[in-house]
């Protein structure tokens, strides 16, 4: 019944999972008490925060002066900060809405975090447009509202006022689609939890139940806004590309500038989606649910971004020369050995060179390095928007005004207070709601588990053996013949541990009483596959396996195991049922 | 309307494979199931428990259009009566410059209008509290529900049989309002 899926495709979910486990492994860190780290990293995050907004009442208080913004350079680190942000916030909604399109798995060990990651960064950086107008408390004329001078409209043909619409729009419906995922997770909490949390949860998870109805809507309703999505995030970055395009500025008048922003914000986006997820799995420990598939995957998404990002550089270089245009040329010329050839060079190590690196696989699997490689190209692109914007406006047409900009302590705060805020909301994210999303990791379970597929999948028969009730004991007796016998056979050689040549199906062996699933696992392992083998396996040798396995289990009595395998593997479920109420936990 | 409180007879399954095999018998002997609750989205069952496609994405279009002539229109309206303005030697009507706002009001009235649908078909909201037949049905339990409210004692004996015969690991009754 479970999907097809190759079987060279490795499992997303490691640690032979259960529909519980996740349950239990997700929901628990919103459950326990935070830990030292958590409310050291919180200290840090409300410091900057406060830092930032002490910067931002500073600006408002005494003007957009208090920043180095000149006549010739008007957009410096407010500016460079807002894309910065924004395509940080890109990766979320390609995740959780291009990946779903294309049906890659993977995402959903990732997609809530990332989305949370969107609307955080997308707040940040919606923080810039709404203080670099200097009169913060008259931003409300952005909008289109009748006002009574006229009214007088704002300006419908402005890139600036699309990018309004773009973010506004981008923002809302990620959080739309963010919450909507969230609900049946809340549900999950809620019906965990006791007392006050349980009323909270109770009003976050709208009153979900998981009637099969709601799914199908809800599922419906997940693939419509991922398929409004897709084209909204590649929209959002081409129209903040538009701020710099329909430009008559050389360096920004260029029509690569649409697929190139939208490239360099995927980019930017996992690598802070890396950056954040390396940290909060080795945390929360997350290692079965975040994998090394996940990372890599993300690494080999990086690279393709990242070498669409370098060959636009490069376009643009030959696209200068070629146009035989001086201005353009200079621009260019400028960018890479002016006053900023320091940020043009950074821009490059760290975009260009350094994330082709992940061409090789050990690097792509490597945790130190891809974490390091994610800072670093968060940097890179961070120089990017700055070369792009301060040096490109530094030197203009008119060399009489050319100018040098360097931010103010209060630009530097403005920009430190935004991670403090991102990395705030991010925290307290992690405290509230299961950073990963446990609806959709189970309903991949049995695609992904690796108890389903990879190296480590057994045999798998699914569920005749799982419960011992009358119609599937049945079955389970009409398809043992072969087994019998095969059975019989190991038993005969001792503890086979080879059996990968033996075709067996696996009896669940948990259903006796005594053994869990680390010592079904353990008894896999010696070859112990069915009942029947159980039953032919004396308990000295049973012990044997359990005294190597290590302390945990040397202490385990399992004398009457191979008596009630023997029970099982006859189909005398009724008589084992009795015998297992007498039972105490598998002793006599 | 004071609803009136439902008696649901309910049997919780371990795996949505046994689930659908029960949904599938249920179908099969004509029991009527009140409801069907799993932990997450179980592909195929919607076909085996009959429930016809959503039209969700029909309101979604709808919804989309409304933005797009809102946007179109509205711009329309402003630039050529309300207060036409000449920017950069363009028509006042200059409709490739509507394109971007257009198409993002077009996105944000689909998702927005979609969005609030959900959630007022499925009677699901702020502050809405809906009792739960069993709290690991979130978890990891896949439940069907019969309703029983003046169902004889044959009946019940029926669906009890009808649950053991397929496999529920539990069988229990509630009252929900």
């Amino acid at each position: 019944m479970s999907a097809i899926v190759s079987p060279i495709r490795n499992p997303l979910v490691t640690g032979n999972k259960s529909y519980h486990d996740i349950t239990e492994d997700l929901v628990s860190p919103t459950e326990k008490t935070p830990s030292g780290l958590w409310v050291f990293g919180l200290m840090i995050s409300l410091g900057l925060l406060t830092f930032g907004v002490f910067c931002i009442a500073w600006t408002i208080w005494f003007g957009i002066g208090s920043w180095n913004l000149n006549r010739t350079v008007g957009w410096g680190w407010d500016i460079t900060n807002f894309v910065w942000w924004i395509g940080i916030g890109h990766a979320g909604t390609l995740i959780s809405a291009i990946l779903l399109l294309f049906r890659q798995k993977w995402r959903t060990g990732v997609n809530r975090a990332a989305e949370a990651m969107t609307i955080f960064a997308v707040l940040c950086a919606a923080l810039f447009p709404g203080i670099h107008v200097g009169r913060a408390w008259v931003v409300f004329y952005f909008f289109p509202y009748p006002n009574t001078r006229g009214p007088l409209w704002v300006n419908f043909n402005s890139p600036l006022l699309w990018d309004l619409f773009a973010i506004s729009t981008y923002f809302t419906v990620s959080l739309l689609f963010w919450y909507t995922g969230l609900v049946p997770d809340f549900a999950t909490v809620r019906d965990r939890a006791k007392g006050i949390r349980k009323r909270i949860y109770n009003f976050l998870s709208f009153g979900w139940t998981g009637s099969a109805k709601h799914w199908q809507r809800w599922e419906s309703l997940s693939l419509v806004l991922a398929g409004l999505a897709t084209p909204l995030v590649l929209s959002v970055h081409t129209i903040v590309s538009f701020d710099f395009a329909t430009s008559v500025i050389p360096g920004w008048h260029t029509t690569i500038f649409p697929p190139y922003f939208v490239a360099g914000a995927i980019f930017s986006g996992f690598a802070m989606v890396l950056t954040l997820m390396l940290i909060t799995r080795k945390v929360l420990h997350l290692q079965d649910y975040i994998t090394m598939e996940h990372i890599e995957s993300m690494n080999k998404v990086i690279l393709l971004t990242g070498s669409i990002v370098g060959v636009a550089y490069l376009t643009e270089l030959f696209v200068a020369w070629y146009s035989v245009y001086p201005y353009e040329q200079f621009a260019f010329f400028n960018r890479a050995l002016g006053p900023y050839w320091w940020s043009y060079w950074g821009m490059m190590i760290c975009n260009v060179i350094t994330p082709q690196l992940f061409w090789f696989r050990s690097i792509r699997r490597s945790i130190f390095w891809t974490f390091f490689l994610s800072i670093i190209i968060n940097i890179g692109m961070w120089f990017e928007r700055f070369v792009i914007i301060a040096t490109t406006l530094a030197r203009d047409y008119l060399p009489s005004s050319w100018s040098y900009y360097s931010p103010t302590w209060v630009e530097i705060g403005i920009f430190l207070g935004t991670l403090g805020i991102f990395f705030t909301l991010f925290l307290i994210f992690t405290r509230v709601a299961p950073v990963v999303a446990v609806a959709e990791i189970k309903s991949i379970l049995k695609t992904g588990g690796d108890q389903y597929i990879g190296p480590n999948a057994k045999p798998h028969h699914h569920h005749s053996h799982s419960h011992g009730h009358t119609t599937h004991a049945h079955s389970h007796d009409d398809g043992h013949g072969h087994d019998d016998h095969k059975g019989g056979n190991d038993a005969a050689h001792g503890i086979v541990g080879d059996v990968a040549d033996v075709v067996v199906e696996n009896d669940d062996l948990k259903k006796v009483e005594g053994i869990g699933p680390k010592i079904e696992g353990l008894l896999n392992d010696a070859g112990i596959r069915t009942f029947r083998q159980l039953a032919n396996t004396d308990v000295e040798t049973i012990k044997e396996i359990l005294v190597a396995a290590g302390n945990r289990f040397a202490n385990k009595v399992p004398d009457t195991w191979p008596r009630q395998a023997e029970m099982a593997a006859d189909g005398k479920w009724d008589e084992l049922q009795a015998w297992q109420d007498i039972l105490d936990g598998g002793k006599e | 309307m004071a609803t009136e409180s439902k008696e649901v007879l309910y049997g919780l399954y371990d795996d949505e494979e046994i689930l659908m095999d029960a949904v599938r018998k249920a179908k099969a002997d004509h029991l009527e199931i009140m409801d069907v609750f799993t932990p997450f989205p179980v592909h195929g069952l919607d076909p085996i428990l009959g429930l016809q496609e959503s039209r969700l994405h029909i309101a979604g279009f709808v919804y989309g259009m409304i933005g797009t002539l809102t946007a179109f229109l509205f711009m329309t309206w402003v630039f050529t009566r309300d207060w036409p303005i000449i920017f950069g030697g363009k028509p006042y009507w200059s409709v490739p410059s509507f394109i971007p706002i257009t198409f993002e009001l077009t996105v944000l009235f689909s998702a927005i209008g979609m969005v609030v649908s959900f959630y007022t078909v499925c009677g699901l909201g702020p502050g809405v509290t809906n009792e739960v037949l069993d709290d690991r049905i979130t978890d990891d339990k896949f439940c069907i529900a019969f309703q029983t409210n003046g169902s004889s004692s044959e009946d019940i004996n029926g669906l009890r049989s009808f649950f053991s015969a397929t496999g529920a690991s539990e069988v229990n009754t509630k009252v929900i309002s």
